[in-house]
């Protein structure tokens, strides 16, 4: 044992993001383990989703640096960072409402053929073995969500609760290591709560690496490993969720006492 | 009367072709273009251009009339696609105001006004086309030929992203898909169709001037599709067979010759309000959700 700490999966550092005169990303530095949850808590405004909007190349830096498996990612667009192993869900959802559950799961599955115009009219059997992969792909991810049977719904036609998950699955169909989860749990009530809870526990099963941000510091202390402490666009503490918690000048900031 | 039949299906699949290229525009991928009648116009001076000066004839002039309508349509989609929304409304528009622009000043090339005349028909292995029912045939493979390739890119994967770019392009990009990428490419190949139709007309009336091509013209192709219901393949095909009907059949009505033109104007325009008011959706579109029964 070298006792050093496994090296991490993704590695933010002096981040800085500002809007006009706003630092809504200053000097934003932490680490995310593989194979653990780590939340991303703070006050409103404490610059949460602009990180996730940054690392998922939805927005350019002022400065820094963010490292995937040693790579640098920032400064790619949105969809080579998708490609290199990063997915996302947004905080209203996105889905494709108008698309049934399956093609909605069949988006995030991966059909390079079937994407291209030259294959799709010269290789018709390579499109059509993808095709047939990628569909059954798309039924175990929906049988893992829970949502096996519903894949000929509209999305829209879903249930609140199951549209989170359905959120989900499409980005879990994508097999990229790193699951970003804006706020998974927020407009659900107690009942829902214990259906989505679990799930995002499994996708480290399943070997994903999840980074979450959430509001509920309940949820927070039951599903991180690890938590990172955002305020004002810096962290300011991270570490065990307990640790956190129990903070009482942190509690303070976050419930703004 | 056989003669004028064959005529207006000879047209029905000309402007077919023309409605189901841009309906992968409007209908699936949620870009209006208003240069459709452009790039119509582009197929059929280059197919013309090459046929007369180069003696290619119908065959490599419809192919190089394809390759410059899909090149024409990437120099505009590669720098407004990367703009996101309305922005490509303007540009097509801007298109096809320079385009007819070229056909009636660059007379040299178009001779302008009055057109280049002597075209000629098409040779299908040895055998020239030039009745009017034998060019139906002519026409409505090629129109199946759209219709083919526009079912194989609509129900597939690249369909399937066409479809989520339409519906909401951030989450397409978030999944991975090149969505600046994917709409270069279906503009492209909807103006490569477009001239093919373009090629079609040019070799069959055998002359053309900058007048066929005009804005207008793209306004008309786009209310096909629209009328027709462009949630369907079948949609623009039936707006055409239609739209191309109800002129031929307002001939037959009993109108004073003094008034029969703009008569048939305001009755042909009064038609398609009524239309649009009863099935906005399209003819072939889907029933409102509300109606619609379960799945």
């Amino acid at each position: 044992m070298s006792g050093a700490a496994a090296s991490p999966i993704m590695s933010v550092k002096g981040l800085a993001r500002s809007f006009g005169g706003i630092r809504a990303v200053d000097d934003c530095s932490f680490d995310v383990q593989p194979g653990r949850i780590t939340g991303l808590i703070g006050p409103n405004g404490a610059g949460k989703t602009t990180v996730f909007n940054v690392i998922t190349g939805f927005l350019g830096a002022d400065r820094g640096s963010i490292q995937l498996r040693g790579r640098e990612i920032l400064g790619l667009s949105p969809h080579q960072v998708e490609r290199l192993g990063v997915v996302r869900t947004f905080q209203h959802l996105r889905l494709w409402g108008k698309m049934t559950v399956l093609e909605n799961v069949l988006l995030g599955c991966a059909t390079p053929a079937g994407e291209n115009v030259f294959s799709l009219f010269l290789r018709a059997g390579a499109v059509r073995a993808e095709e047939a992969r990628a569909r059954e792909r798309a039924m175990q991810v929906l049988d893992i969500f829970g949502l096996a049977g519903r894949g000929h719904e509209f999305a829209e036609d879903l249930a609140y609760p199951e549209q989170k998950l359905l959120s989900m699955a499409r980005i879990f169909a994508a097999d990229a290591p790193v699951m970003l989860l804006d706020e998974p749990a927020s407009g659900l009530d107690g009942e829902s709560l214990r259906r989505i809870v679990p799930m995002v526990r499994r996708l480290v099963e399943h070997g994903k690496t999840v980074l979450l941000i959430e509001h509920n510091m309940e949820l927070i202390s039951e599903l991180s490993d690890d938590v990172v402490f955002l305020h004002q666009g810096r962290v300011l503490a991270a570490g065990a969720p307990a640790e956190i918690t129990r903070d009482p000048a942190l509690t303070e900031i976050y419930f703004g006492v | 009367m056989t003669a004028y039949i064959a005529h207006y299906l000879v047209m029905v699949g000309i402007y077919a072709i023309l409605a189901l290229s841009l309906n992968l525009l409007i209908g699936y991928s949620g870009i209006f273009s208003l240069a459709h009648a452009a790039i119509y116009g582009i197929g059929a001076y280059a197919s013309a251009l090459v046929a007369l000066k180069l003696g290619l004839g119908f065959w490599g002039g419809m192919l190089i009339a394809a390759a410059v309508g899909a090149l024409a349509s990437a120099l505009v989609a590669i720098p407004s696609l990367r703009v996101s929304g309305d922005y490509y409304v303007v540009a097509s528009f801007g298109l096809q105001v320079v385009v007819l622009a070229v056909f009636m000043n660059w007379t040299d090339l178009t001779n302008g006004h009055a057109g280049l005349p002597g075209i000629p028909r098409p040779n299908v292995l040895g055998w020239v086309i030039d009745q009017p029912f034998e060019y139906v045939f002519l026409a409505a493979a090629f129109a199946g030929l759209t219709y083919a390739v526009c079912w194989r890119l609509t129900r597939s994967a690249f369909g399937r992203v066409l479809q989520a770019i339409r519906d909401d392009e951030i989450a397409a990009q978030a999944m991975g898909k090149n969505v600046v990428q994917v709409k270069i490419v279906v503009a492209c190949i909807s103006s490569a169709l477009g001239a093919m139709a373009g090629s079609l007309y040019a070799h069959y009336i055998t002359y053309i001037n900058p007048s066929s091509f005009a804005l207008h013209e793209s306004i008309f192709i786009a209310s096909l599709v629209i009328l027709g219901g462009s949630e369907r393949l079948a949609g623009p095909i039936v707006g055409t067979f239609l739209l191309l009907a109800i002129p031929e059949m307002l001939k037959f009505l009993a109108i004073p010759d003094t008034v029969a033109a703009p008569m048939r104007q305001i009755i042909y325009g009064a038609l398609l309000i009524i239309f649009m008011l009863v099935r906005p959706e399209g003819i072939l579109g889907r029933v409102r959700r509300e109606n619609a029964t379960s799945r």
